[in-house]
């Protein structure tokens, strides 16, 4: 019972085993990464501030967003998913996060990116609770691998404030 | 194939498997190319195939000496006994 096909499907078995344990080890590979991600944003201008016929308040603004994400990426990425998220605490809530911006990096070459925008989604809040409200912008990413797991990590820029009134 | 062949064959694809699969990390990881590493690893699984599956003449270098079929007349069969204790199977693969 040695037979050409007893041959094959011992090799092709064992073929397939060694080749799920490399892709093990090129996702522990990855672990040896250390990034050194860094991201700016700054608020250039609030272009409307103001109260929904619903009663929520609503911000549009103008940012420019500057990051370097390319110590992100490993020979195992296959891409990374970035979003900037407003972030803020009211009586209701402990967190609110607003996604205001998202995009996917394809590869190293376009991880280091600078973007003149306004936000993308619509920055709501759930009531009336925008104005002087101090927030934080968040620059939350999920590194998604070519085997592996997916990891997630931010980096959180405090100090942004909205204006008092609405305009 | 023959036995020796069959130890053969079967260490020599382990073998070649697991040196590929070293190789192809090293190249892959070295070259930052995760499709690197995968066509390496592919291209040797493709050589072990050829080297391993086909029953290549070296593989049929120690070929089993069977005897003679006039050998049977002179050592009879023997006959079942009563107590059939020592019934045994030929060892057969």
């Amino acid at each position: 019972m040695h037979s050409f096909g007893y041959r094959a499907n011992a090799l092709f078995t064992f073929a397939i085993t060694i080749l799920a344990l490399v892709c093990a080890m090129a996702s522990l590979s990855d672990s040896l990464n250390s990034p050194s991600p860094s991201a700016h944003v700054q608020v250039l201008n609030i272009n409307w501030f103001q109260k929904q016929p619903n009663g929520n308040d609503e911000v549009s603004m103008t940012m420019n967003i500057s990051a370097d994400l390319q110590s992100l990426f490993t020979w195992n990425t296959k891409q990374v998913f970035v979003f900037l998220a407003a972030e803020y605490e009211t009586p209701k809530n402990s967190l609110n996060q607003i996604s205001l911006w998202d995009g996917i990096i394809p590869s190293k070459e376009h991880a280091k990116f600078w973007i003149h925008t306004s936000n993308k989604y619509r920055f709501i809040d759930q009531g009336r609770n925008l104005r002087g409200k101090e927030f934080n912008l968040t620059m939350h990413w999920h590194v998604m691998p070519k085997t592996g797991k997916m990891f997630a990590d931010k980096i959180v820029m405090p100090g942004y404030r909205l204006p008092e009134e609405y305009r | 194939m023959d036995w020796q062949g069959q130890k053969l064959a079967e260490q020599l694809m382990q073998i070649l498997l697991l040196a590929f699969a070293v190789v192809a990390f090293i190249t892959g990881y070295f070259t930052a190319s995760f499709q690197l590493m995968i066509l390496t690893y592919f291209g040797g699984v493709i050589l072990t195939t050829l080297v391993t599956v086909p029953n290549w003449p070296f593989y049929n270098r120690h070929p089993l000496k069977w005897l003679d079929s006039s050998e049977v007349e002179k050592h009879p069969k023997p006959q079942p006994s009563a107590n059939s204790t020592s019934k045994k199977k030929p060892v057969k693969k």
